[in-house]
């Protein structure tokens, strides 16, 4: 039923919009083989002679210990792979060269020989205090970028002092409301020299509206600033599930600050296009892949509609990946992902600069590989899960700590999660070259068929008129549901084994030390939010609160008045409060 | 198990604001296979929500999903409100990520039972059907 949509809708994508070019389709054949026509033949017979002597012999003995392979997407993996499995790769065409188009093989030409990827731990939790230290701590250690996660009440839009709010004050993120608590979040950090990403979506354009305005306060102009917001909407609607109003002004919102930034931030990614969450909630490596880039060319297309050139914003978009157990499909998840968004920039949207083509990435290991059963094995998984990174050529990475079943990481959890970083870039040689799995027959055939997977969804969401279109109607959201009921299933009959789950058990695990958030964290909260509420004009936020208004109205930018607001000190709450008076609180029906 | 017995009706729940819903619903999904009826009530719920839905469906238990760590005032907020309206007789229970430690004080408190990381689905069922029985009608 799926693989006739997916048919039907290679057939008229695009669909009704005619501004909308089509999604380059994966090659189907070399033009320049590698190998000749007659040695591909002799390779073939030679495989298949290898597979009536030697293979047929052992396995009359003892048969494979599954009937057939496949990754964790479903992949096919025959018995042995050879040059004559990869028919349609062109090396010129579809590998090449480091830094060079497609970027198959990184979107530089020297990768970890000329630097190393940024290593940046994701934190936050408590009061911007508790937070600010752990940064110190971290770039003390060696950490290379900061990475701020908020709490939910922040996420979600609300005040600590919102009934909403109860119980979450700082449990999940920092705490913050106000632009007193940027300034205690980032006080004595030199926000010119670090940058700073900020795990934050619906209320993102907040969060840098507040980032902004205590840069200038310290006198450093927003030009200089450096860093990322996630302020990926689409997977807030299919994934992660943190939102204010409807998608529609949600991603509106998000596009104005791609604009805002395209002018006046240079240095800022004003959006990081995750997978991460859409992978946690279930989705498969080809899921993730495909749902995040068609998460991606809807933004695009959306700002090429509002008339933006599309070299002037693609170079400053930003992917970020999960990087889950399946060790050789997530390194061909990252070659597929550059080669296709490189393909898809040229040929469907004429970007011409290198920049807009290249597809940089962040990487976090899979928190949801993680077992709360033998806590000390999550080390292990994470190491190898850093290792697929690396190896897939990611910019930035976070390795999970081996604590983050239960709560956010330890002092002692998160400094192990660096050091396994530490340790592939300085003792295993990743980083002495540069992607060194390319031409790997299995790795060169995952990639391809991870590139034609995912190029089949996205056909699909095309012939749908769009990711926020099928974002919509659910489409996403219901195949990730499948494919994460599917994998349970696989887990509770034995068929997929996770070690200490359902198999390798053991009777009692140790305890270990764990993060815990008081309640007087939200008291401190609260009280620093009636100090400020006190302490700055009304008439000021008055003022700035209807300017936000008039451009949610308007169909003006709102990134400006914004950033006059939260100079204002108008808390995040009563920004988002607005919001929801032009637009409406968003609600998803209880389907499942 | 008489067959006048009525099917249980479960409320899967997920109160707070956090969006992880990967697991209220594979439960969802899995506890209707096992043959109960089952509501869930969609993300980012107050306990005053969740207790209203249970009235009104009429239900035998309620499932609570968390992943914030806001459990300790969750919890206990949607059984005493649950108390509050005399539905005393509706059982709780629930999981996510809930520390070993906060177990025996969630239980304390009136939870009958809190599946932690790493349960499986049949463990839940199995359990529902030992513990959770029809309630009178009033």
């Amino acid at each position: 039923m799926s693989s006739n949509t997916a048919r039907e809708a290679k057939g008229k994508a695009p669909a009704a919009d005619p501004r909308r070019k089509p999604t380059p389709p994966a090659p189907d054949r070399a033009e320049h083989p590698s190998w000749s026509r007659e040695e591909l033949q002799r390779i073939l017979a030679e495989r298949e002679a290898w597979s009536a002597g030697e293979l047929a012999e052992v396995l009359a003995r003892a048969p494979r210990r599954r009937k057939a392979f496949e990754t964790d997407s479903g992949i096919p993996i025959p018995d042995v792979l050879d040059p004559a499995s990869l028919p349609e790769v062109d090396f010129r065409r579809d590998v090449g060269y480091p830094g060079r188009y497609p970027f198959t093989r990184g979107p530089q030409p020297t990768m970890y020989r000329g630097r190393l990827w940024t290593m940046r731990q994701f934190a936050g939790f408590g009061s911007p205090e508790d937070t600010n230290q752990r940064f110190k701590y971290l770039l003390s250690h060696g950490m290379t970028g900061l990475s701020t996660a908020f709490d939910m009440p922040a996420l979600m839009g609300y005040d600590p002092d919102h009934p909403m709010s109860r119980g979450e004050v700082g449990k999940e993120g920092v705490s913050v409301a106000t632009l007193r608590d940027f300034e205690v979040l980032f006080g004595g950090i030199p926000l010119a020299d670090v940058t700073t990403s900020m795990t934050i979506n619906a209320s993102a354009v907040i969060a840098l509206a507040m980032y902004v305005a205590v840069a200038e306060k310290s006198g450093v102009p927003r030009a200089k600033l450096g860093g990322t917001v996630q302020a990926d909407m689409l997977k807030e609607y299919i994934a992660q599930k943190e939102w204010i109003v409807g998608p529609r002004p949600a991603v509106k919102m998000m596009c104005d600050m791609i604009e805002f930034c395209a002018r006046e931030m240079p240095r800022w990614n004003p959006v990081s296009i995750s997978g991460y969450h859409i992978r946690e909630a279930g989705a498969t490596a080809v899921q993730e892949l495909a749902f995040t880039l068609a998460d991606g060319l809807e933004y695009v297309q959306l700002l090429v509609d509002r008339g933006l050139d599309v070299d002037s914003f693609a170079g400053r978009l930003s992917f970020f990946w999960d990087v889950h157990n399946d060790f050789f499909e997530e390194i061909a998840k990252f070659r597929a992902a550059r080669r296709i968004w490189a393909r898809t920039l040229r040929e469907r949207f004429g970007a011409k600069r290198r920049e807009s083509l290249l597809l940089r990435t962040h990487a976090q290991t899979a928190g949801v590989s993680l077992t709360a059963q033998q806590p000390y094995n999550n080390v292990v998984r994470v190491a190898l899960q850093g290792m697929a990174a690396v190896l897939g050529g990611t910019q930035s990475l976070h390795t999970n700590s081996l604590d983050e079943t239960y709560a956010l990481p330890t002092e002692d959890a998160v400094t192990i999660a660096l050091r396994t970083q530490q340790i592939i870039a300085c003792e295993s040689g990743a980083d002495r070259v540069v992607d060194p799995l390319a031409g790997s027959y299995f790795v060169e055939y995952l990639t391809n068929e991870m590139e034609k997977r995912a190029l089949d969804y996205i056909h699909r969401i095309d012939a749908m008129g769009g990711m926020l279109r099928a974002v919509e109607e659910g489409f996403p959201q219901k195949e990730i549901g499948e494919a994460a009921f599917r994998t349970q299933r696989e887990i509770e009959s034995g068929d997929r084994v996770i070690v200490g789950i359902n198999g390798f058990r053991t009777e009692a695990d140790e305890p270990i030390a764990l993060l815990k958030i008081d309640e007087s964290v939200a008291r401190a909260q609260v009280e620093r939010l009636r100090a400020v509420r006190s302490e700055r004009s009304a008439e000021a936020v008055k003022g700035a609160l209807a300017g936000v208004e008039r451009a949610c109205r308007d169909g003006a930018n709102v990134m400006p008045p914004i950033i006059e607001a939260a100079k204002a000190y108008a808390s995040l709450g009563e920004i988002s409060d607005v919001f929801r008076k032009v637009w409406g609180q968003y609600r998803e029906e209880g389907r499942f | 198990m008489s067959q006048k017995e009525r099917t249980l009706r479960i409320l899967v729940a997920k109160p707070g604001l956090d969006g992880h819903d990967r697991g209220a619903k594979i439960i969802a999904r899995a506890l209707r296979d096992g043959g109960f009826e089952v509501i869930y009530t969609g993300l980012h719920q107050t306990p005053e929500m969740i207790v209203a839905a249970a009235l009104q469906e009429d239900v035998d238990a309620v499932g609570l999903s968390i992943m914030s760590g806001a459990h300790m005032t969750l919890f206990p907020a949607v059984i005493d409100l649950l108390k509050a309206q005399g539905a005393t007789d509706v059982t709780v229970f629930g999981g996510g990520i809930i520390p070993q430690d906060d177990v025996p004080r969630l239980k304390e408190l009136g939870t009958a039972e809190v599946f932690l990381p790493g349960s499986s689905t049949q463990t839940i069922i199995d359990w529902i059907r030992g513990h959770i029985h029809p309630r009178q009608a009033a």
